[in-house]
């Protein structure tokens, strides 16, 4: 009894072991938990952008590290007509797009929010575009859309529509098109059940009230659904005009940034002058040039959550 | 019984910890365990039977001559360039990549010098083809050994032709002629294929021996200075742009290197600048490729070189040649792998499963009996000797590989047949190559 007494006492008294301790400090085990992150954040993102900023005011070249040369890069990059078609099709690509993906993602969203057979279904089905690798599906379309052997060409004959073929890939607008359909096609399904996501936190009530009150299909979306739908709408576009900006496997494979450098986008001349060529720095630069627009839609983007944070 | 004693285990360990610590400061695994694998990238051939050949029977071939196994990898010509570049950045990947035209150029700081290979292959061999001497060669040192040389000729369809007036194995001498023949097959449906694409080989074998041909070249016998906005360019690329709408699949902008052989092999162009896959494709499968009469297409099949032009007649044939790898840690093996992958008994295989796709890098390979099989060949046999290469009238140097991987020559006659001005194709290439020739 003597000696269990004894045992109690001391260890009520002695101090907890130190790991024990670390453990219950919450922000020395918060450090903890974060630390894997902070480590992958550093090895993927932190440490290869910085390595593209050292690489873009160098003269690198594959294989050979090269000197400083300042904001010489961009200078010439600035002054390279390819580059400029780059960003004008990079954000005419990215405007485009969205506005269609949203438009016909909404579309999808509504129907799918309604009370119908094989519901279910429908849903998985239209994610099929989103899950198929993207590579994947946009060799189907380059399938589709080949300049000798296009199905849709020969569809579109089949069904009196055209007379002689269109040149898909050949013709610069066309092929500018074209990349921009498959972007599309593989962009609405994540549009589709994100809104449907947000569609379905609106109460059912508030339209029933609104139509009781007599308000018409059309004013019951304009000031009841639209506004209500607007926060996950706005996370949704944001996420994806980042995603499309920086667009590189469709263009990729579908073009190649051709016909004469017609669709290249910032991702593919990157790759083409940067990998391909061998001239890293050049590469690195343009890659870095795209870096101010999408600072500035993460800032957007980081403000409206706050925004509706404290809301 | 053996009994284990604690000095026994003492010993054990500290060897294996000895081992262990000597493994990770080569970086290496121990050789016993390791074996020596020679990593060999390539593109995937056009003649699928060579790729067969290499990985069933020159890799086990290779495997009990030198002890090394070979490990074959194949991949799109069009990516090559760049796993050349993550390799050589990463300090990690295949020990030996065949690279296509000049892209070896690019890379000279990152191999290994095989002077010593290549000299001996070009003296044993009768001597090497000029391309592939200026591919492989950066005036001071062999960069890479000289693989072999895919000739481009066009091949068209001797029926369809014969109809507009080619007949007994005739073709348009002249681009003129080319172009009227090409007109006439067009309103038949039958166009001329050509790629005027971001693409490794049809493109640029046509672009360049076409603007030579006109009297245009890039840049003076110097290597440096751009003449290439010249009076004779620019009225190549006039030409161009009626001869392309004129007697071309104006499709032909997007095509890559295969395109024009399924359209060729489908019976949806007349004729088309390539090498002899298409001729090759329908030989191994004559009961699959047929012509609108029923017959085997195989033996509708021609093939000539390209016209000529005002400056003369040329061709460019794409040579292959092979890097060893700077970061590659088998170096010594990698060179034994390559002095006898070169050997004449072993390239021989190799050499006459490609039924004359490809030529070899040395002259000798023109003797061959394998030419005596199949006049339809005989154009390619030896299409090399009259090749230039890529950068002429200058060296064939990085930056003439650089104007090659940017397409510039190509989409000076893309731009124009899109719509560009021909003055205005020319000066905005002319631009582009001063930038690279700066």
């Amino acid at each position: 009894m003597a000696i269990s007494a004894v045992s109690a006492t001391t260890l009520r008294e002695a101090p907890p072991p130190r790991r024990q301790r670390l453990l219950e400090d919450e922000r020395w085990l918060a450090f903890v938990l974060l630390v894997p992150t902070i480590v992958l954040l550093g090895m993927f993102i932190a440490y290869p952008f910085i390595r593209g900023i050292l690489l873009s005011v160098t003269s690198s070249r594959v294989g050979m590290p090269g000197d400083f040369v300042g904001l010489a890069n961009f200078y010439k990059i600035f002054n390279d007509g390819i580059f400029r078609t780059s960003v004008y099709n990079t954000f005419v690509y990215t405007g485009v797009t969205t506005v269609f993906k949203l438009a016909l993602g909404l579309w999808l969203a509504m129907l799918l929010n309604r009370n119908f057979r094989g519901k279910a279904f429908t849903r998985a089905f239209i994610l099929l575009p989103f899950i198929i690798p993207t590579v994947l599906s946009t060799f189907a379309w380059k399938w589709m859309f080949d300049p000798t052997f296009s199905v849709l060409n020969w569809l579109l004959y089949h069904f009196g529509l055209i007379t002689g073929r269109i040149n898909w890939l050949g013709d610069p607008d066309l092929a500018m098109i074209s990349i921009i359909i498959v972007n599309i096609w593989r962009g609405v399904p994540f549009f589709a059940i994100s809104l449907l996501a947000g569609l379905q936190t609106i109460s059912p009530e508030l339209n029933e009230a609104a139509a009781v009150d007599g308000a018409k299909p059309w004013q019951r979306f304009w000031h009841i659904t639209w506004p209500l739908l607007l926060p996950v709408t706005m996370v949704v576009v944001l996420f994806s005009v980042i995603q499309t900006f920086a667009d590189f496997q469709i263009v990729y494979v579908m073009t190649g940034g051709g016909p004469a450098n017609a669709t290249h986008l910032f991702a593919t001349y990157a790759y083409q002058i940067g990998i391909g060529t061998g001239l890293l720095s050049e590469g690195a630069a343009i890659s870095l040039a795209m870096f101010p627009v999408l600072f500035l839609v993460v800032i957007i983007q980081l403000l409206y959550i706050r925004r509706v944070e404290v809301r | 019984m053996t009994t284990v004693t604690r000095r026994h285990v003492l010993k054990s360990g500290t060897a294996l910890v000895g081992g262990m610590a000597g493994i990770l400061a080569t970086g290496r695994a121990p050789a016993f365990a390791q074996g020596t694998t020679v990593h060999w990238l390539r593109w995937t051939d056009f003649v699928p039977a060579s790729d067969q050949l290499l990985r069933n029977e020159i890799a086990k071939e290779g495997e009990k001559a030198l002890g090394i196994k070979l490990n074959i990898e194949t991949i799109n010509a069009n990516d090559i360039q760049a796993r050349v570049t993550s390799a050589i950045q990463s300090g990690s990947g295949p020990d030996v990549i065949c690279v296509l035209n000049n892209w070896g150029q690019l890379y000279g700081e990152s191999v290994i010098d095989v002077s010593d290979i290549a000299e001996e292959l070009g003296k044993g061999q009768g001597g090497f083809y000029e391309t592939s001497r200026a591919v492989a060669n950066d005036g001071k040192k062999w960069i890479a050994v000289p693989w072999c040389i895919v000739g481009l000729q066009i091949a068209y369809r001797k029926s369809w032709f014969a109809e507009i007036g080619y007949t007994d194995g005739k073709f348009p001498q002249t681009w003129e002629e080319y172009r009227e023949a090409g007109k006439k097959l067009k309103a038949k449906g039958r166009p001329i294929g050509q790629t005027l694409g971001h693409t490794f080989g049809d493109a640029p074998a046509f672009a360049y021996p076409y603007l030579w041909s006109w009297g245009g070249k890039e840049v003076e016998a110097d290597g440096k200075t751009v003449v290439l906005n010249s009076p004779a360019t620019v009225e190549s690329v006039k030409f161009m742009v009626a001869f392309w709408k004129d007697a071309h699949d104006e499709g032909g902008l997007a095509w890559d290197d295969s395109n024009n052989n399924r359209a060729f092999l489908s019976g949806t162009c007349s004729a088309t600048l390539n090498g002899a896959s298409i001729y090759i494709e329908a030989l191994r499968k004559p009961d699959t490729y047929k012509t609108e009469a029923g017959g085997q297409l195989k033996d509708d099949i021609l093939h000539a070189a390209l016209p000529k032009g005002p400056g003369g007649q040329f061709s460019y044939h794409v040579p292959f040649s092979n890097l060893l790898m700077g970061y590659s840690k088998n170096q010594d093996a990698a060179k034994k792998f390559l002095g006898w992958i070169h050997s004449k008994d072993v390239y021989d295989k190799w050499f006459v499963s490609q039924k004359g796709f490809s030529v070899g890098p040395t002259t000798d390979w023109e003797k061959h009996k394998l030419w005596g099989d199949d006049p339809i060949m005989l154009p390619y046999k030896q299409a090399a000797r009259t090749g230039r290469f890529a950068g002429y009238q200058g060296p064939s140097t990085r930056k003439a590989a650089e104007v090659v991987t940017k397409y510039i020559i190509i989409d000076m006659y893309a731009k124009a047949v899109q719509g560009m001005p021909a003055e205005d194709a020319v000066k905005w290439a002319e631009a582009e190559l001063t930038k690279v020739y700066v």
